[in-house]
C-alpha cells in the first residue's frame, strides 16, 4: 500500500443552475491572455449536447484517453488510445487527432471604438466582430458554449456521443418539448490518477504534485508537441498559440496554498462545489484503470482509502502526509459523497484516467404524457404513495442509460441506487418538517435505498446546510517545508515576490 | 505510475512562481453592482498597480437563524464579469457632444455672452434644431470637456424652465435601490429646480398591480432565505435561475429538505430543470390555471370540508367577511359596492362613516363595523386603526359571519361576466337584506359572492358546473382548451397546494417574475394565484405567500432617502410622473391605435369602459388621479405671478381657471409646441431603447431621426377629447443628456454624453428584497479618466445652474405645482364615487375632484446650497417611508452637531454653512449616505423605536416591544464596507426580522394586527372602486389574451409562405441585466456573440431555418435582424428574444426596412395601457410614485413575422 493524497472534488449537479459564474471566474485570473483567449480551463455544458470543444466525449474522433490493449490475449494492457496506430514517437511531428479551431471557436471581439469614432452618416453605426486572430471582420458561428440552454436540438442535443446508449424511443423523448430535459455538467481538469495528458507528453513537461495531485504542465519544460491536448479525452489541455506552450487547469494552486479553494470552487452561487482530501493506494492505480467498464467505478471508490483506518494513517505517515493533512482527510465532504453515500460518481470513468473529480446526479422533473384529450399531463397516473409529491426514480424524465453513460461507465445500477437515496432524503425531510408523510412511508423510502435515517440526515446537512467552511475543507498547505527544498523560508519571506530579476548586461 | 513527483527536483517546480505572481493583489474593496438586477452582492474588488484586475464574491455575510443554508457567495455570471467594463473600449472616457450641436454652439458662444442666450439662438432656429435632431443616433460624436457640457445642459433647462416652464425638463433614472446615491443626486437636482422625475417600476412593467389592489403596498416579499421554510413552492413567469441566480440555491436546498418545487412556463426553461413537475401552461394563460385551481381549494378545502386554520385566516384578514350591497339589474342582481357603515342608524354620525364598512356579527345577530378601516386611518380620533376584531365604536368584540348559507333571507341570482365565453352567467348566492338609511338593501359577503363566481355552488341554483369535467367557468375541465394542461394535473396541483397549506399553516409559495405580469391584463394573472393563497392562509407567514420579484424596487431605508432624493427637506411637493401614460401620451403612440375596446375585454355595458384609451388618460389627470407633465398649457412660473396677480388662494385660483377653459391640461393637446416635453435627462438606464416600448416611436416623435415603424395612426375618428392635431410633431425634445459609463443605444442616441463613475469608482448604499443586508458600493479606484460619480455630476451641474441662473431668474420665483390624489395621505379619502367636474358631476375643487395645485418656491441662484445641505423642514416634517412617520427631531440634532469642513470621512458626517446658517452636510456622497444610514429606523435602531412608538398611538397596539433589543444599534458607512450589515426591524417595513428570522410580508400584520394601507384595512379579494366594476373586475376573472389580428401590429407587414407569424415572448435573459452586460465581451463570448431568436424545431421547419441562420423579426413598429437558435424547448407558436438587447452590438441591416440598420427588441413593441389601472382617488387606489398606474406594456400581447434574412449587410 503506497498511501498517497489528493485534492479532489465533488460537483452536486442536482444544485447547478448552469450560470457559468465559475467560467468567468477563472477566466478573469488565469485566461483573459493573449493566445489563452480561447480556453476556459473551466467550462460548463448543457446536457444532452455537443460541449466544448465539440464532441470531446467522441474518442472515436479523438483518440485521448486509454484502451485496455487486447491484441496479445495473454497480456492484456492498459495503453494510450493515441498509440494505436504509432508509437508515441513516431507520431509527434503530425498529429491527426488535434481538435482543429472549428472545434473550439475563432476567439472575436467587436469594434467598440467604431461607436465613438464613427463620423457622421445617413445610418446608425454599430459595432461588428471582429476576428482575435487575424484582427479582420468576422461572422460568429461557434463558440466556447454555443449550445447552452439548447436541450431538444436536433444538430447539437442530437449529436451528443451519450446517445449512443439509449433507446430509439428515449432520444425521441429528447426531441420533444412535453418530454424534453437537459441539465448541466462543469467541467475542469479532472486532476487524474492516471492522467493521460502526462502519458502522452514526450517531453516530460507534466507531472502530477506529490502533496495535492495537481495535475501541472511546466512552462518551463513544455516543447509544444500538443500531444497532451490529444491525451486528455476531457480536452482540458490548452495549446497557448501565443506563448507556444501548453495550459490547463491549475486547481489554483496559488489559492490553495494559501487556504482558499480554487476560484471556481469559491464563485459557485449554486453552492454545488465540495472540496477535500481523499487518501488513495498509488500501488493500485494500474489495477483499477485496467478493470472492466462495468467495474470502473466500484473498483475506483476501492482505491480510495478509510482515513481513519489506523493501518492507512500509518501507511500515510510513512509516506510524509501529515497528521493535520490526515485529520483534513478525515473531515472531507469529499469522502462523504464519494465512500461513505457513493452519491457522487467520476466522469466517465470508461477513458480510464481514474478521474478524480465526482458529480451526484441530478434529479429532473417527472415525466409528463398527452393524455387521451391531447393535453398534456403531468404524471397523473402516479402510483398511490409518495409518487404524486416529489420526484421518482421511474418517472426521471432523463433516461437512466443517458446518466449511466456519462457517470457509471454504462452501470445503470449504481445510478438508480444513488436515486433511491436522494429521493430517500426528501421523504424524512418532509416527513420531518411539513408533517404530511407517514412513517411507513418515510421507512419504504430507507429501505428501497438501503440507508439509515442517520446517513440520510447527514446527506441533507451537507446538501442543504453546508457553510463555505464546511463545503471547503482545505488541507494545510506546509507551504514552509515546500519552499526550503529551494530557498530559506526566512529568505523567502523577505524576498518573494520579485520574480525573477535579470542582473544588467554589464557589472562591476 | 511515475507522474507524482514528490519534492525530489525543486528547481524543475521553480517555473510554478509564474502562475503565483498572477495571483497577486494590493488591495480588495468591497462593492456591489448598480445594476437593477435584485441581487445586491457584496463583492469584493481586487486591484493591482492601482489597477482593477477581477472581483471575486465576500463571503463574510452575517448568519441569519440556526437551520437555514447561509446565504453566501452571491454573485453571478454577469457581476463577475463587470470588470471587463473598466478599462474597455466601450467605455465613456470624456465628454461628448454630437458634431452639428457642438458646432452650433461654440458659434452661438461667440455670438452671445449669455449661455441661455446662446441656446436660444440654436433652438429657437428651426434649421439648426432639425439639423441636430436628424443626425441623433448616426455617429459624428466629438470630445468635448466639462465646462462646455455642464453649460449647454444649464442653458437648456434654465431657458427651458424661463420659455415654457421647469416641468418641461425631466429625468429619467430607474431604480434608486441599486445605488440609492447616484439615483438621488439627480433627482435632488431635479426637484429643487422644479422638474420631473418619471417613474420606472411602472414603466417596466415590473409594478404588480395586484399588489395595491390587494394590499394597498407597491410590492412587499420575502427575503430569499425564507424560499427554504415553503414546503411548496410554485414559480411562474420567473425564471429563477437567470433573474435570482445568487438566490436559487435555496430552492435545491429546499427542495432537499422535502419541498415540491412546481415550475409553471411556456418554455421547458432553466428553472424546468430545478423542478420536480413542469407545467407547460400555454403562454399568457396562467390566469385561467389558477382560476380552476382556485375552483378546486374553494370546494374541497372551503365548501366540501372547512380547514378550520383557512376559515380563521380569511375570517380575520381579509375582506370575505365584509358586506357588499347588490344591485338589481335586469334579470338578476350584479354585485355592487361594500355597504357604507353609515348607512345604519348605529353608526350613521361616526366619523367617516362613507369609510367604514361593516361585517354581520354571529353573536348579536346584527352588522357591526370592525376597527382597521381606512376611515380609522384618516379620523381625528387615533388608535383604532387596527386589525382587532372589535367594533369601532364601543370596542365590543366581533364574530364575523363568513358566509350567508345557513342562514339567509333568500337566494338571488347574480349575474357574473363570462370574458372567454363573452356571456354572462346567474349564480345563486345566499343574502341578507339589511334596513339602511335609505331603504332596505339586499347584502350578500365577498366570500359567497366569492364561490359564485368561481363557480362553487355550495347547493345553490343557479349556472353552476356539475362537477370538474364540466366546460363551465371556472373548472378544471374549463381551463384545459386555454392552457393546455390536463384538467388531473390542474387538480392535483390544487389539492397538493392547499394541501401543504393545511398540514404547515401556510408554508405554500409562489414565486413570480415579470413574464406574467407582461401581459394586458397583468393584474387579473395575479389576482387568480394571490386568491389561492388567500384562501390557503399564506400571505404573512414564513414560507409562504406571493414573491413578486421583478426589480431590484426595495429601499430598505425608504423614508430618509425619499426626503433626501426629493428635495422634500427644502421645496414641496416634488413633481413625479406615471411614465407609462406619459410615453403613451407624449410619444404619440396613442395616435396609432384606436378605441382600446376594438382589442380589450370589457362587459356589454359600460359606462366609463370604452373609448381611446388616451381620452381616459386625460380623464384621469383632470380628476386628480393621475399626475401629468407639462401641467398646463401656460408657464407654471408665469401661472404663480398671475394667480399672485389675482389674490385669493392660489389652488383655488388655478382651479377656476381650468373650470373656465381659460386654462388647460397641457395633456389636452399633447401636441401643441407649448406642451411638448423639451429637455431629458437620462442616467442609469438606457431609456431611449432597452425600456422604450414603442422604441421606433420614441426615435421618431422624441428625437425627430430615422425610424423603422411603418405602422399608421388611427386615432383620429376615435378620440373625443384629446385634440388630435393633422400632423404628428417629430423632435419634441430640444436636448437629450446621457450620463453613462458605457456608449449604449440610449448613449449613441444622446445629443450629450457625460462619463459616469463604475460602479467600482464611487460610494453608494444599495438593498434588495432578496436579502436584508445593506451593501455599500465603494471606490476601489477612483473615477477613470475624466468620469466623475453622479453625485458630483449632479452637484457640478447645480453650481453651474446656479452660477448662470441670476442672468435669467435674478430673484426666487413661485412655481405652481399639480399634484394628484395620493396614497397613504388623506386624499384616500377623496371619492367615494366617478364623479367628473368637467362633466358637471362634481364641484371642482383642488385636492378633493381634481389634483392638488400648490405653490413651490424656486431659488435657483441658491440651487446648489440648497443641493449640499439637508434643508430645515426635516426636523419638523419628519421622515415618511411607507406611509409611516419616522420621527427626525432626534436624528436631525445629532447630525447638527457634526464638525464643519474637513475631508469627507466615511465614519462620521459633516456640517455645512451657507447664508448665515448650518446645516448637515451633503457635499459627498459619504456625508449622503452616512445621513441616510443615521436617520433611517432600519439602521438606526433608536429610530427604528420611536418610529414604533409612533405606530403604537396611531394604532392603539403595542408594537415599540419590537424594537426593544436593537436600541442601541447604529450603522455607519465604515461599519458596512467592513461587513454588509442585516438591517433592523421598522413600521415602514412588516418583517418580523429579529433574531435573524428571514424578512416575509405581512407578518407584522398578521402577529401584531397592524391593518394593511386599503380600503377595509384587509387583503382585498373584492374591489368595489366604481371604475373596477365597470370593467367587471371587481373579483378576480379571467379575461382573455388579445387576439393579435385586431391590436394592429401586423397590418402593413407582408405575411406569406416564407413566413411566420409568432407571438413574440422577451423574458430575462441568461448574459445580460436588462441591456447592462449585453455589450459585455464576456457574456457575447459565453453566448452567442448576439442574441438570437429561439424558435421551436416545428416552427423553423415550415420555412426551412436552420439553427444559426439569420433572420429578419418584424411588425409595423419596427424591425429586428439576428440569428435563430432552433429548439424543442420553445413552444411552437412562440419566438423568444431575450430583452434586452443593445442595437450598438453586431446588429446588421434590415432588407425589408430599407436597408437601413436593424432595431433593438423594443424596436417590435408599442407602448399602451390598460385604462382600468388609471383608477384613482380612492383608498388603495390613489397615485403614489411607482406604486399605482398603468404598467408600460402588454408586450407579451406582442406578434412578429420571422423570415430569413435575404442578404447580410452591414
Amino acid at each position: 500500500m503506497d498511501v498517497r493524497s489528493q485534492v479532489s472534488m465533488v460537483f452536486h449537479l442536482d444544485k447547478c443552475i448552469g450560470c457559468h459564474t465559475c467560467s468567468i471566474a477563472c477566466k478573469n485570473i488565469w485566461t483573459d491572455r493573449k493566445g489563452a483567449d480561447y480556453m476556459w480551463w473551466n467550462n460548463v455544458e448543457t446536457k444532452p449536447g455537443t460541449g466544448y470543444p465539440t464532441q470531446w466525449e467522441d474518442q472515436e474522433k479523438y483518440q485521448g484517453g486509454w484502451k485496455m490493449d487486447t491484441s496479445d490475449p495473454k497480456k492484456v494492457k492498459l495503453k494510450l488510445k493515441l498509440q494505436k496506430k504509432w508509437g508515441a514517437l513516431g507520431n509527434i511531428f503530425a498529429n491527426p487527432n488535434l481538435p482543429t479551431m472549428d472545434d473550439y471557436y475563432e476567439p472575436w471581439t467587436y469594434d467598440y471604438d467604431h461607436l465613438f469614432n464613427a463620423p457622421e452618416g445617413d445610418d446608425q453605426p454599430t459595432a461588428r466582430a471582429v476576428s482575435m486572430v487575424t484582427g479582420k471582420p468576422m461572422e460568429v458561428e461557434a463558440g466556447p458554449n454555443w449550445d447552452d440552454d439548447l436541450g431538444g436540438s436536433p444538430i447539437y442535443a442530437a449529436n451528443d456521443p451519450n446517445l449512443e446508449n439509449i433507446t430509439d424511443d428515449e432520444k425521441e423523448q429528447l426531441n420533444e418539448i412535453n418530454r424534453m430535459v437537459f441539465f448541466y455538467l462543469p467541467r475542469i481538469c479532472n486532476h487524474c490518477l492516471n492522467p493521460a495528458c502526462v502519458g502522452a507528453c514526450p517531453a516530460g513537461a507534466i507531472y502530477k504534485r506529490g502533496e495535492d495531485g495537481v495535475v501541472l504542465i511546466s512552462q518551463d519544460k513544455c516543447r509544444a508537441w500538443r500531444m497532451c491536448i490529444s491525451g486528455c479525452p476531457y480536452k482540458k489541455t490548452y495549446f497557448n498559440w501565443e506563448s507556444g506552450k501548453s495550459e490547463k487547469c491549475i486547481l489554483c494552486y496559488p489559492r490553495l496554498e494559501s487556504g482558499q479553494p480554487p476560484a471556481c470552487f469559491h464563485s459557485c452561487v449554486g453552492r454545488i462545489r465540495y472540496m477535500g482530501l481523499l487518501l488513495y493506494d498509488a500501488d493500485r492505480i494500474e489495477e483499477v484503470a485496467s478493470a472492466a467498464d462495468a467495474d470502473l467505478v466500484e473498483t475506483q471508490r476501492s482505491l480510495i482509502l478509510d482515513p481513519n483506518d489506523p493501518e492507512v494513517i500509518a501507511g500515510a505517515r510513512a509516506n510524509g502526509i501529515s497528521d493535520t493533512m490526515i485529520e483534513s482527510a478525515q473531515n472531507s465532504p469529499v469522502y462523504k459523497f464519494v465512500i461513505k453515500w457513493n452519491l457522487a460518481l467520476p466522469l466517465h470513468s470508461e477513458f480510464r484516467t481514474v478521474p478524480m473529480l465526482f458529480y451526484v446526479p441530478p434529479m429532473l422533473p417527472v415525466l409528463a404524457k398527452i393524455n387521451e384529450n391531447g393535453k398534456y399531463d403531468a404524471a397523473s397516473d402516479f402510483p398511490e404513495g409518495l409518487g404524486p409529491l416529489l420526484s421518482s426514480l421511474e418517472r426521471a424524465r432523463t433516461p437512466v442509460n443517458y446518466l449511466a453513460s456519462l457517470f457509471s461507465a454504462g452501470n445503470v445500477d449504481i445510478i438508480e441506487k444513488v436515486y433511491k437515496k436522494l429521493i430517500a432524503v426528501r421523504v424524512l425531510k418532509r416527513s420531518q418538517r411539513a408533517g404530511d408523510v407517514p412513517q411507513s412511508e418515510v421507512d419504504k423510502a430507507l429501505s428501497i435505498a438501503g440507508m439509515t435515517e442517520d446517513e440520510a440526515e447527514a446527506i441533507f446537512r451537507l446538501t442543504s446546510l453546508p457553510t463555505y467552511e464546511e463545503r471547503f475543507v482545505i488541507p494545510p498547505m506546509a507551504r514552509e517545508v515546500a519552499v526550503e527544498q529551494s530557498r530559506d523560508p526566512y529568505t523567502q519571506k523577505a524576498a518573494g515576490g520579485f520574480g525573477r530579476t535579470k542582473p544588467p548586461e554589464r557589472r562591476f | 505510475m511515475g507522474w507524482i513527483q514528490d519534492l525530489v527536483d525543486p528547481k524543475a517546480r521553480r517555473w510554478e512562481e509564474l502562475y503565483r505572481n498572477r495571483w497577486q493583489h494590493d488591495n480588495i474593496t468591497r462593492s456591489t453592482h448598480g445594476v437593477n438586477c435584485t441581487g445586491g452582492c457584496s463583492w469584493a474588488i481586487y486591484t493591482k498597480d492601482g489597477i482593477v484586475t477581477w472581483e471575486m464574491q465576500q463571503v463574510d455575510y452575517p448568519a441569519l437563524k440556526c437551520g437555514l443554508p447561509p446565504y453566501e457567495p452571491r454573485g453571478c455570471q454577469r457581476g463577475i464579469s463587470a470588470s471587463w467594463y473598466v478599462y474597455s473600449p466601450i467605455r465613456v472616457k470624456y465628454p461628448y457632444v454630437r458634431g452639428p450641436l457642438m458646432d452650433f454652439w461654440r458659434e452661438a458662444k461667440k455670438q452671445y455672452s449669455s449661455p441661455v442666450e446662446a441656446w436660444a439662438s440654436i433652438v429657437e432656429d428651426e434649421t439648426k434644431r432639425t439639423r441636430y435632431q436628424t443626425a441623433r443616433g448616426k455617429g459624428g460624436f466629438r470630445r468635448s470637456n466639462w465646462d462646455e457640457v455642464l453649460e449647454i445642459v444649464s442653458a437648456s433647462c434654465l431657458y427651458t424652465a424661463k420659455k415654457w416652464g421647469p416641468d418641461r425638463v425631466f429625468g429619467f433614472a430607474p431604480i434608486p435601490a441599486m445605488s440609492y446615491l447616484s439615483y438621488a443626486a439627480g433627482s435632488r437636482f431635479l426637484q429643487l429646480f422644479g422638474g420631473v422625475n418619471m417613474s420606472f417600476y411602472d414603466w417596466y412593467a415590473d409594478l404588480p398591480n395586484a399588489f395595491p389592489e390587494i394590499w394597498g403596498d407597491q410590492t412587499d416579499v420575502c427575503e430569499s432565505a425564507d424560499w427554504y421554510n415553503s414546503k411548496f413552492i410554485v414559480s411562474m413567469g420567473a425564471n429563477l435561475n437567470m433573474t435570482r441566480t445568487p438566490d436559487v440555491h435555496f430552492i435545491s436546498e429546499a427542495r432537499t429538505a422535502g419541498a415540491k418545487f412546481v415550475v409553471i412556463s411556456p418554455d421547458y426553461s432553466q428553472v424546468a430543470k430545478f423542478s420536480d413537475e413542469w407545467i407547460p401552461v400555454t403562454a399568457g394563460q396562467d390566469t385561467a390555471l389558477w382560476m380552476a385551481v382556485n375552483h378546486v381549494i374553494l370546494k374541497e378545502f372551503h365548501a366540501d370540508r372547512q380547514v378550520p386554520y383557512f376559515i380563521d385566516y380569511v375570517s380575520r384578514y381579509t375582506d370575505s367577511p365584509f358586506v357588499v350591497e347588490l344591485e338589481e339589474i335586469k334579470g338578476g342582481y350584479a354585485a355592487g359596492r361594500m355597504l357604507r357603515a353609515n348607512r345604519l342608524g348605529r353608526y350613521q354620525d361616526v366619523e367617516n362613516g362613507d369609510w367604514k364598512f361593516l361585517v354581520q356579527d354571529a353573536a348579536s345577530g346584527e352588522l357591526r363595523s370592525p376597527k382597521g378601516a381606512v376611515g380609522d386611518r384618516w379620523s381625528e380620533e387615533v388608535g383604532k386603526w387596527n386589525l382587532k376584531m372589535e367594533d369601532g365604536l364601543d370596542d365590543s368584540p366581533i364574530t364575523p359571519v363568513l358566509s350567508y348559507l345557513d342562514e339567509h333571507d333568500e337566494v338571488v341570482q347574480v349575474s357574473y361576466n363570462d370574458f372567454e365565453s363573452k356571456n354572462t352567467r346567474l349564480r345563486g348566492v345566499p343574502i341578507r337584506y339589511v334596513e339602511t338609511a335609505d331603504g332596505r338593501v339586499p347584502t350578500a359577503t365577498v366570500y359567497d359572492l366569492t364561490m359564485a363566481q368561481f363557480g362553487v355552488s355550495r347547493g345553490l341554483e343557479g349556472d353552476y358546473p356539475a362537477d370538474y369535467d364540466e366546460d363551465n367557468g371556472y373548472t378544471p375541465a374549463w381551463q384545459e382548451k386555454l392552457t393546455g394542461i390536463g384538467r388531473d394535473t390542474v387538480i392535483r396541483l390544487a389539492r397538493e397546494f392547499a394541501g401543504n397549506a393545511e398540514s404547515t399553516n401556510g408554508k405554500s409559495m409562489i414565486i413570480v417574475g415579470a413574464s406574467i405580469n407582461h401581459w394586458y391584463n397583468n393584474n387579473l394573472s395575479y389576482r387568480a394565484p394571490i386568491t389561492a393563497l388567500i384562501l390557503t392562509g399564506c400571505p404573512g407567514q414564513n414560507g409562504g405567500g406571493m414573491n413578486h420579484y421583478v426589480g431590484q424596487e426595495k429601499l430598505t431605508l425608504v423614508a430618509p432617502w425619499s426626503t433626501l432624493a426629493f428635495a422634500t427637506d427644502w421645496t414641496k411637493p416634488p413633481r413625479r410622473q406615471q411614465s407609462p401614460t406619459w410615453h403613451y401620451i407624449n410619444s404619440d403612440q396613442w395616435r396609432y391605435e384606436g378605441d382600446f375596446t376594438e382589442y380589450a375585454s370589457v362587459p356589454q355595458e359600460t359606462k366609463w369602459a370604452k373609448g381611446h384609451a388616451a381620452d381616459l388618460t386625460a380623464k384621469s389627470v383632470r380628476m386628480g388621479w393621475m399626475p401629468s407633465y407639462p401641467q398646463f398649457n401656460r408657464n407654471s412660473i408665469e401661472l404663480a405671478e398671475q394667480a399672485s396677480a389675482a389674490g385669493g388662494d392660489a389652488a383655488q385660483w388655478t382651479a377656476d381657471q381650468l373650470d373656465s377653459g381659460d386654462l388647460e391640461f397641457a395633456v389636452d393637446d399633447p401636441d401643441a409646441p407649448e406642451n411638448w416635453p423639451r429637455t431629458w435627462i437620462i442616467w442609469r438606464g438606457n431609456a431611449i431603447q432597452s425600456s422604450a416600448k414603442g422604441h421606433e416611436f420614441f426615435l421618431r416623435h422624441y428625437l425627430g431621426t430615422h425610424d423603422n415603424a411603418i405602422a399608421e395612426e388611427h386615432a383620429k375618428d376615435s378620440v373625443k377629447e384629446i385634440k388630435f392635431r393633422k400632423d404628428a410633431p417629430r423632435g419634441k425634445m430640444d436636448l437629450v443628456v446621457d450620463i453613462n459609463f458605457r456608449m449604449d443605444s440610449t448613449a449613441l442616441y444622446s445629443d450629450v454624453v457625460l462619463p459616469t463613475a463604475f460602479w467600482y469608482e464611487k460610494n453608494d448604499l444599495n438593498t434588495t428584497d432578496l436579502h436584508s443586508f445593506v451593501h455599500p458600493l465603494s471606490a476601489a479606484i477612483p473615477p477613470v479618466w475624466e468620469s466623475r460619480t453622479d453625485w458630483d455630476i449632479f452637484k457640478a451641474l447645480a453650481k453651474k445652474v446656479s452660477e448662470i441662473a441670476p442672468e435669467v431668474f435674478p430673484e426666487p420665483v413661485q412655481d405652481i405645482v399639480a399634484t394628484p390624489l395620493a396614497h397613504d395621505t388623506p386624499d384616500e379619502l377623496g371619492q367615494t364615487d366617478v364623479a367628473d367636474w368637467r362633466e358637471g358631476e362634481a364641484e371642482a375643487v383642488p385636492g378633493k375632484t381634481m389634483p392638488h395645485f400648490q405653490v413651490a418656491e424656486r431659488d435657483y441662484a441658491n440651487l446648489y446650497n440648497k443641493f449640499i445641505t439637508l434643508g430645515p423642514n426635516v426636523p419638523g416634517d419628519g421622515y415618511n417611508g411607507n406611509g409611516v412617520y419616522v420621527p427626525a427631531e432626534q436624528s436631525y440634532t445629532e447630525l447638527m452637531e457634526a464638525p464643519s469642513g474637513g475631508p469627507p470621512d466615511s465614519r462620521h458626517t459633516r456640517t455645512t454653512s451657507w447664508g448665515g446658517n448650518k446645516y448637515p452636510s451633503l457635499e459627498d456622497a459619504l456625508d449622503a449616505a452616512n445621513v441616510i444610514l443615521h436617520s433611517a429606523p432600519e439602521t438606526n435602531g433608536e429610530v427604528a423605536y420611536q418610529s414604533f412608538k409612533h405606530e403604537e398611538e396611531r394604532t392603539g397596539l403595542e408594537l415599540a416591544d419590537l424594537a426593544e433589543g436593537v436600541r442601541a444599534t447604529r450603522m455607519s458607512f465604515f461599519d458596512i464596507k467592513q461587513q454588509v450589515r442585516r438591517t433592523l426591524i421598522s413600521p415602514c417595513w412588516t418583517g418580523l426580522v429579529n433574531d435573524g428570522n428571514p424578512y416575509t410580508a405581512w407578518a407584522i400584520n398578521i402577529n401584531r394586527l397592524v391593518p394593511w394601507r386599503t380600503l377595509t384595512g384587509r387583503q382585498h379579494m373584492y374591489v368595489d372602486h366604481p371604475w373596477y366594476i365597470d370593467w367587471g373586475e371587481q373579483m378576480p376573472t379571467y379575461k382573455p389574451r388579445l387576439d393579435h389580428s385586431k391590436t394592429g401590429d401586423i397590418v402593413k407587414t407582408p405575411v406569406d409562405g416564407e413566413s411566420l407569424v409568432l407571438n413574440y415572448i422577451t423574458p430575462h435573459g441568461k448574459w445580460n441585466i436588462h441591456s447592462t452586460y449585453k455589450d459585455n465581451l464576456r457574456m457575447l463570448t459565453l453566448s452567442r456573440g448576439m442574441d438570437p431568436i429561439w424558435i421551436s424545431v416545428e416552427d423553423a421547419d415550415k420555412i426551412g431555418l436552420v439553427d444559426n441562420d439569420w433572420v429578419e423579426v418584424m411588425n409595423d413598429n419596427g424591425v429586428v435582424v439576428t440569428r435563430a437558435n432552433i429548439s424543442a424547448r420553445v413552444q411552437p407558436g412562440m419566438a423568444l428574444y431575450y430583452h434586452a438587447v443593445e442595437r450598438t452590438i453586431y446588429i446588421p441591416k434590415s432588407q425589408q426596412r430599407g436597408g437601413r440598420r436593424a432595431g433593438g427588441h423594443n424596436s417590435l413593441t408599442r407602448t399602451r395601457i390598460n385604462p382600468v389601472l388609471l383608477a384613482g382617488g380612492y383608498a388603495q387606489f390613489t397615485y403614489g410614485f411607482n406604486y399605482w398606474g398603468p404598467i408600460g406594456i402588454f408586450t407579451r400581447d406582442t406578434y412578429v413575422v420571422v423570415r430569413k434574412l435575404e442578404k447580410l449587410e452591414w
